[in-house]
């Protein structure tokens, strides 16, 4: 086998060496009532060419080349092509986690400019080495606020992702933590009376998304008074980091608890992604996941280490701030290098052309049919309200291989033909005006 | 190092003040020399109750974590708040740093405590293992 | 010390190079956008107070500075692919290159989870076939790809584990989790609510079964074994440790991360284990990327089906492939999507690349090897457990610890060989934390295996006769001995401008 660099030769003179007569004998001490003493049912190996062909069969049953609207929580953004020619270097992705800082600091470094630029555009202090995704991110800055403030109780935004909210239900059933939701209004904002209302002094922490799972930026200074008046904590979501370009950062929000997907990290149906925590320094010695710090060697020279280790699992054990070991370090690589491609004025170019994009595409949709949740900002998604099922209209669009919007009828029945219609600065003019043609024809 | 005669020690390695109504408590030499370079003290807050017996906090070095059991019970009546900037005071002068004081709630407690004597002979058997 | 003693490669000490923000200079740039093909919009005017003024100190530079400044921090790494790993427990293997180029083709890279089922049939199909080919490898009847590490699947299966008692009408109140656990396992136990209890190993590093007999009650939920354990000693009775559990009603979860050694030669469902994860990241070669992403799929038996996550992939009435969501019992979602998909694609290549015969001579690759390694060590280094060892081996540092060398220390001085060290101090059950836990793979040849035994070799005798060389240790890498203990005092966590 080809992975395999032994001949037969050398693993007779090893087994020699070892002292024994076959392989087999290394395998004796497990009881014979275990052996697998047959073939394992899978595919006979396979030829690289046989391999690259199977992969690029499924991948042909699978959407290529048609232009797509969805967002909702994973964004079809532009990834230069440097950040896969430098995170494909073998001493990028086959090295393993920095805990021997002498040998890791490229990796390191690379994770110290991750936080540092995280910090710099969520405005908070300091920001861990990566969570596994955006939605995970969420119970673990509720568990987080519940350490930090001895209290038990979270009240969540029903306009932060459903799905989101889904894993938070799940980590918060089985940890007996109460989760309040509170509605949206028609402007796509959290609704401040009934959030003043449901939270009390027992709630560890508020959380929102912003902006929301609608597009719609929401009124985070406002949400903190709420949360903070009752000395509860502010937990921000982030689904759709691009956002951070141009519209301003949640820096009254006690955690951000985001996703970086969005920056150079591909869709792939669904993952891996980058979650990052970012917080207060204050809280750094709460925040789960792996910390880089900077210090000195020996020399004086700067160097970098995995620090405030005792947080986590491998020495708290049971007690640890959370159970996470790997996590998606390569994945933040690729966001760090995304980000530094960009920088300072290329996040605001690259943002305000998504603005521009939806902007017009809202504009466009708003002539044939509704445009919901009118009169607060949003960002690159926005709902439309059509006579029709959405599905219909995403079938007309299929055929001008286009994937139209989101339909919002499992998650939002209420809101009844809805989807959720995103657009980056890879939707096209040309895309925009034939999905609005394919709405109300 | 010596180990001072007007302290009393524990056997988790904590040393005892006792003052009358309080005791103040610190780790002792042993301790912070077993540990290294102390990165870290988890105090209780001032008002906190504590029970002997029990873990009140802990110590961190760089790749581990102890924890701190309380000699006698009562309420905390204060913390050292140096520590929170400076846990390296406690490798310098274990025995001078002090972490909480205690309002001890039974002083008959203190009587289970080590003297300096039998401390030391304790952590010779410990070492001698 | 001459450079000549030294046969190894390694990476290049020398490259100068500061951080991004230091190189950051305004007006440089590295992106060009195509020209908007929609009107301008007023940012400010469309946002009002949302809007945001400035990005700080984002850097500002050009694409070739990025390209070296990226390249020269990757010179500073050691990865596997410029030598063996040789850490316990983490099955650091190849990585082939074409489970990559397989994982960027463009209709599986940029694949959006919510596209239309139909339009996604190549994914779907994807994630069927990897579930079975694992399935059928580890023995067990039903499958999650969702989580997306080991310790997320442990979450995931622990949690599957309450679901299942809470249906029986008690979900119980412990673990049992034996004292030679990797950390993520009390973790994982106290975040699924329950309080852990240590089973004590017997001498020969095994679960002593009489203890266990004897810890089982009604209390128990259920035991989070490693088999082969953190030790590399595969638990014999591990049957037995089944029967008990499931006596009382409790359920046997298998921490899967030294797969490598059963993969083709035995399966967890056979013996016993009524759920598990397997690291895709360690056994079925996905990179470990300097911490991740990884992938922790769970596997279980028939009894724990009905509580999987959602979705789960069916087939449909009509052959296609659809995700099912109506599921009642289902323990919910555990993260957003279907799992670390692009792992999956690597896992599925991987398998495909070996096939059954590849797989079966993998396991025993990696078992020869860890034995070669124990043969010729075991005069210089002490062997704790007498135990045949599987795919990993542990010595430990007893001798050397004598003329004060430790196993940290050992581990530092084999970087001046050109190698990354082995696990230290791991398993605590070694002596005075002494574990060296050594783990080659089967991707070493007999030439790279030789390499680090003459550097183990050379260290003991170093041990013995120049201690403080190895004390020093490292003394060819561009740092050295960081100062770890005020980057824990005072941490620095982030760039800032230095104060004019």
């Amino acid at each position: 086998m080809r992975y395999l660099p032994k001949s037969p030769q050398d693993r007779e003179q090893m087994l020699r060496e070892i002292g024994v007569a076959s392989i087999d004998e290394l395998f004796s001490h497990i009881p014979d009532e275990y052996r697998l003493n047959r073939d394992l049912k899978v595919t006979r190996q396979l030829a690289e060419s046989e391999i690259v062909d199977y992969f690029q069969q499924r991948a042909a049953e699978c959407a290529a080349g048609y232009a797509n609207f969805l967002g909702a929580g994973a964004y079809n953004h532009y990834r230069p092509v440097v950040v896969d020619s430098l995170i494909s270097r073998g001493e990028f992705f086959t090295a393993y986690t920095p805990y021997q800082a002498e040998i890791a600091q490229g990796t390191l470094q690379a994770i110290f400019e991750f936080q540092s630029m995280i910090c710099e555009l969520t405005g908070m202090e300091v920001a861990n080495a990566s969570m596994y995704d955006g939605s995970t991110a969420v119970p673990e800055a509720v568990m987080m606020a519940m350490r930090i403030t001895g209290r038990s109780g979270a009240v969540v935004a029903r306009s932060l992702h459903p799905e989101y909210r889904e894993v938070l239900g799940t980590y918060s059933k089985y940890q007996g933590i109460p989760v309040a939701e509170v509605p949206f209004l028609a402007n796509g904002r959290v609704d401040l009376k009934v959030l003043d209302q449901a939270t009390s002094d027992q709630t560890a922490c508020v959380v929102i998304q912003s902006p929301n799972f609608f597009g719609t930026i929401e009124d985070v200074t406002a949400v903190a008074d709420v949360a903070h008046k009752k000395g509860a904590l502010l937990i921000v979501s982030i689904a759709e980091a691009i956002s951070l370009g141009i519209v301003k950062p949640p820096a009254e929000a006690d955690i951000v608890a985001m996703e970086a997907q969005s920056f150079g990290v591909p869709l792939g149906f669904g993952g891996p992604y980058a979650g990052v925590i970012a917080t207060r320094e204050k809280f750094v010695r709460q925040i789960p996941g792996r910390l880089v710090g900077q210090t000195v060697d020996q020399q004086g020279h700067r160097g970098f280490v995995l620090t405030l280790a005792t947080r986590e699992q491998h020495i708290k054990r049971e007690k640890a701030t959370s159970n996470i070991c790997t996590n998606q370090a390569l994945a933040a690589t690729m966001a760090t290098i995304f980000m530094t491609i960009y920088g300072r004025e290329g996040f605001r170019e690259l943002a305000g052309h998504n603005l521009a994009k939806a902007h017009y595409a809202a504009q466009q949709f708003g002539k044939k049919a509704k445009v919901l949740f009118e009169g607060a900002p949003r960002f690159n998604e926005f709902v439309v309200q059509t006579s029709e099922d959405p599905h219909i209209i995403n079938n007309r669009l299929l055929a001008k291989n286009i994937i139209g919007g989101f339909s919002l009828q499992k998650f939002y029945p209420e809101l009844g033909n809805a989807a959720v219609w995103c657009c980056t600065e890879m939707t096209t003019r040309e895309q925009i005006d034939a999905a609005v043609q394919a709405v109300a024809q | 190092m010596g180990y001072p005669n007007e302290l009393k020690y524990t056997r988790e390695h904590e040393w005892v003040k006792a003052d009358g109504k309080t005791a103040t408590v610190g780790i002792t030499n042993y301790a912070q020399e077993q540990l290294g370079d102390i990165v870290f003290v988890e105090l209780p807050k001032v008002g906190a109750e504590v029970s002997k017996g029990k873990s009140f906090g802990t110590v961190e070095s760089v790749k581990s974590v102890s924890e701190i059991f309380a000699p006698v019970s009562g309420k905390v009546a204060a913390i050292n708040e140096a520590l929170a900037t400076a846990p390296e005071k406690i490798n310098n002068d274990a025995h001078g740093s002090w972490m909480i004081r205690i309002e001890v709630k039974d002083p008959a407690e203190l009587n289970g405590l080590l003297s300096a004597a039998d401390y030391e002979k304790f952590i010779a058997e410990e070492q001698g293992h | 010390m001459s450079h000549k003693k030294f046969k190894k490669v390694r990476p290049h000490p020398s490259q100068n190079e500061g951080l991004i923000f230091e190189k950051s200079s305004p007006g440089k740039k590295a992106y060009k956008l195509p020209p908007l093909d929609v009107p301008q919009v007023d940012a400010a005017k469309l946002l009002g107070s949302a809007g945001r003024q400035d990005l700080g100190n984002m850097p500002e530079v050009s694409e070739f500075e990025i390209i070296r400044h990226f390249t020269r921090l990757s010179t500073w790494n050691y990865a596997i692919d410029l030598g063996m790993y040789p850490l316990g427990s983490c099955t650091m293997k190849y990585n082939a290159r074409v489970n990559e180029a397989v994982a960027r083709i463009a209709g599986l890279a940029n694949a959006h989870p919510y596209q239309p089922e139909k339009m996604s049939q190549g994914a779907l199909r994807i994630l069927k076939l990897l579930s079975d080919y694992l399935l059928e490898i580890t023995g067990m009847e039903a499958i999650t790809l969702q989580p997306a590490a080991g310790a997320h699947g442990e979450m995931t299966g622990i949690l599957l584990i309450r679901a299942y008692l809470e249906s029986k009408g008690n979900p119980r109140k412990k673990i049992l989790i034996p004292d030679s656990a990797h950390g993520t396992n009390p973790a994982t136990a106290a975040i699924c609510g329950y309080t852990v209890e240590n089973l004590k190993s017997n001498s020969a590093g095994m679960v002593d079964v009489s203890a266990l007999a004897a810890q089982m009650n009604e209390d128990v939920a259920g035991i989070m074994l490693t088999n082969p354990n953190t030790l590399g000693i595969f638990e014999e009775e591990i049957h037995k440790i089944a029967d008990i559990l499931h006596e009382k009603g409790g359920l046997l979860y298998m921490d899967g991360a030294n797969m490598n050694a059963l993969v083709g030669k035995t399966r967890p469902g056979d013996f016993g284990v009524d759920v598990m994860h397997l690291n895709l990241h360690k056994t079925f070669s996905t990179p470990h990327g300097g911490g991740g992403p990884g992938s922790g799929p769970v596997a279980c038996k028939k009894h724990l089906e009905p509580f999987l996550p959602v979705p789960v992939v069916v087939t449909k009435a009509d052959g296609s492939l659809g995700f099912n969501y109506d599921r009642p019992k289902a323990i919910g979602r555990v993260r957003m999507f279907y799992g670390n998909f692009g792992m999956h694609v690597r896992a599925l290549a991987y398998i495909m690349a070996n096939g059954y015969d590849g797989l079966r001579l993998t396991t025993e690759d990696a078992v020869l090897n860890a034995n070669y390694i124990r043969k010729k060590l075991e005069d210089v280094y002490e062997v704790p457990y007498k135990t045949p060892s599987m795919h990993e081996v542990i010595l430990s540092h007893h001798r050397q610890a004598r003329q004060g060398v430790k196993t940290g220390d050992i581990a530092k001085r084999l970087i001046d060989y050109g190698f990354h060290p082995y696990t230290t101090a791991f398993p605590l059950i070694v002596a005075d934390h002494g574990a060296m836990m050594i783990e080659p793979t089967e991707s070493e040849s007999k030439e790279e295996m030789d390499l680090f035994i003459e550097a183990m070799r050379a260290i003991a005798e170093e041990a013995q006769n120049e201690p403080e060389t190895i004390l020093k240790a490292p003394q060819t890498t561009r740092v050295s001995r960081l100062d770890e203990v005020t980057a824990a005092r005072k941490p620095i966590l982030r760039w800032k401008p230095e104060k004019t």
